[in-house]
């Protein structure tokens, strides 16, 4: 098995889908002929010509839009926005027309649609090119939200994403491009989506995250284990769907809950995770669920963000809160 | 088609003097954040707008601190061609607490309110409505201020462009839309990716003048930009100017350059220099004296090394920091 990173399993996906099925096309600033300004699309525009690979201006809304009119009739769009960021300028294509087409034709459209995007900080560039707003699209019902934090799962993940039949933001963390590389199978495979994946079992404490954070998070566990602290972390790899019952099993077990996401706290995807555990295991908690997150300011400067970031300090130190329980 | 060799007869002796001045600090002071960037000082991406000098002074040159301007993610050229202070605009590249906005902005949102600089822009096509916005405060407020809007080429295809511009035109706005065509939307090709030869043809959709020139040639810039701007300070309405120009670095700082020939590269930034030829016409008008030009290029030298002096021993923004300016209460 080779050993490639993120960035080459997400091309790989593409590629193999590409090479399966000839309704599979591809759309996006600089995709075609540059290959992407951090080459996920690299080599496809040789391989399959310009009738299935589309450099597009520079028109975001564009961009969404010609992909949903492609997908409702037979086409299966990969669209990718540069930056997530500069997806406001598409947020009435995505959560007005692509959420909705489905639920409003009473099903008789469907979008099957992926919209690719680096998101998340860590790479010293500051505000709309750092932005993690998934919360944006897991507040819009109709549209599915995935979050690799890893080679393996980026390709099996994405793989599901291109043949679902509904519309996919596919969130790809930007900082773990070219981070590490890791074993991934050459043939393609599917990771089912709304299916977490336990990183680490433990017994104390469960800590749940997504995408970009989850190395640390998984780093530090295993630093914890030798100070005593044996923690179970939990890599959701989709918020929707949303795998609660691997969430409950883990909550029910440790009675300790802590989750770590790069996106602002407040009306994060990690308050909706909360509420779900006070519906459903109150009583099953021994301590005030903990959040570590960006703070609530617009992504800021270099200089900074490494304080911005959920980071190390301030994970162990909400993993002690816990434990003082 | 021939092309008459524009020649200014409203500029002065100081009108050349302050062009040529700020041509050679945005040109240096580009340079120099190359330079920095290259040996990984610097965080974050940077654009740069080396090469596009005569843009900016051109139509600068024709504004007061009252007038705003709008930008682009490739601003740092509007900023000192709208008076922005260097010290405190290298230092708000270098993300320190002593920059433009206290180290908050970076280099793609540089913004100084009390310049009328409304801010670069990390979103491209962010500018067209604010411009408006800034247009329609001059009207309302009979100031007599105009607003200017530059934006590349790969804006001219964003939905803001007609939002913008059609708004501007319905209500007679006193803005300038500036398009700085420099030929790539980062990598894809203007005649790619536009359908109209000009941007400048698409002015003609929105019933007002437009006009192509040539974007390396400052007096031709500033002679177009006199004719706009004193039309909107006449209630006239806004203009749309294209200005043909080329970008001497790649779209950001690190990016290969991939799609431009070697011979592009070399005519652009040997032949049509527009800092070159601006001098050869101060000196053929006997404007300036030669050893008044090198003044001015050694003191900009020494001007642009004291702001790089100054970021550099500036304090970064500390942690409390990060949670004002939110909001009014924080």
């Amino acid at each position: 098995m080779a050993e490639i990173t993120m960035i080459q399993a997400i091309n790989e996906a593409m590629r193999q889908e590409m090479e399966r099925d000839e309704r599979v096309i591809v759309l996006g600033e600089d995709v075609g002929t540059n290959g992407g300004v951090f080459r996920a699309t690299d080599g496809l525009l040789e391989q399959f010509g310009d009738q299935r690979v589309f450099d597009t201006p520079l028109a975001e809304s564009g961009i969404i839009g010609t992909s949903i009119g492609l997908a409702v009739n037979g086409f299966r769009p990969i669209a990718e926005i540069q930056f997530l960021g500069f997806v406001y300028q598409a947020m009435d294509q995505l959560a007005a027309q692509a959420a909705r087409i489905r639920f409003r034709s009473a099903g008789r459209f469907t979008c099957p649609i992926v919209v690719r995007s680096p998101y998340g900080g860590g790479v010293r560039t500051p505000e709309l090119h750092s932005d993690a707003l998934e919360a944006l699209f897991t507040h819009s019902p109709g549209l599915k939200v995935v979050m690799p934090s890893n080679a393996y799962d980026a390709k099996g993940l994405l793989i599901a994403a291109i043949r679902d039949e509904d519309p996919v933001l596919f969130l790809e963390p930007m900082k773990l491009y070219r981070a590490f590389r890791m074993e991934v199978p050459e043939e393609p495979y599917e990771i089912p989506l709304g299916k977490a994946r336990i990183v680490k079992e433990g017994e104390d404490v469960t800590i749940i995250s997504w995408g970009a954070t989850v190395p640390l998070v998984a780093k530090l566990a295993a630093d914890m284990k030798a100070q005593g602290v044996d923690a179970e972390v939990i890599d959701l790899r989709c918020l929707q769907p949303l795998d609660i019952d691997t969430i409950m099993q883990s909550v029910e077990k440790t009675g300790r809950v802590m989750i770590v996401h790069e996106a602002v706290k407040t009306n994060g995807f990690g308050a909706e995770i909360a509420a779900l555990i006070s519906e459903r295991a109150l009583f099953s908690l021994s301590a005030p669920i903990v959040r570590v997150t960006g703070y609530d300011t617009p992504y800021p400067v270099p200089s900074v963000e490494d304080d911005w970031l959920p980071n190390a300090a301030r994970i162990v130190e909400g993993v002690q809160t816990l434990m003082r329980y | 088609m021939t092309v008459t060799k524009p020649e200014s007869k409203s500029l002065t002796k100081e009108k050349a003097k302050w062009m040529y001045q700020k041509m050679c600090e945005i040109r240096q002071f580009e340079d120099k954040v190359h330079e920095i960037f290259s040996k990984g000082i610097l965080p974050g991406f940077v654009h740069l707008y080396a090469g596009e000098e005569a843009v900016a002074v051109g139509v600068c040159a024709h504004l007061n601190e009252k007038d705003y301007i709008t930008s682009t993610h490739r601003g740092h050229g509007h900023c000192i061609a709208k008076g922005c202070d260097l010290n405190g605009m290298m230092a708000e590249i270098y993300g320190k607490a002593t920059g433009l906005c206290k180290g908050k902005g970076g280099s793609m949102h540089i913004a100084d309110v009390e310049k009328g600089m409304l801010g670069a822009n990390g979103i491209v096509g962010g500018g067209f409505p604010l411009a408006v916005g800034a247009g329609l405060t001059a009207k309302l407020k009979k100031t007599g201020a105009v607003a200017v809007c530059f934006f590349g080429d790969g804006a001219n295809n964003h939905g803001t462009f007609h939002e913008g511009i059609n708004l501007a035109a319905i209500w007679k706005l006193p803005v300038v839309f500036v398009a700085e065509n420099n030929g790539y939307a980062e990598a894809t090709p203007f005649e790619y990716a536009s359908s109209c030869k000009n941007i400048a043809d698409r002015a003609a959709a929105y019933n007002i003048p437009g006009e192509v020139v040539d974007g390396k040639d400052v007096i031709a810039v500033y002679e177009a930009a006199e004719r706009a701007i004193t039309r909107a300070r006449n209630g006239e309405g806004p203009t749309l100017i294209e200005c043909k120009t080329y970008r001497n670095y790649g779209h950001f700082e690190g990016d290969a350059q991939t799609y431009k020939s070697a011979e592009e590269k070399e005519k652009h930034l040997k032949e049509l220099d527009a800092i070159v030829k601006f001098r050869n016409y101060i000196l053929s008008k006997h404007l300036l004296f030669e050893q008044e030009l090198l003044q001015i290029e050694r003191n900009v030298a020494e001007t642009i090394e004291k702001a790089v002096d100054f970021a550099e021993k500036s304090p970064f923004p500390t942690e409390e920091d990060l949670l004002k300016d939110v909001y009014v209460s924080y």
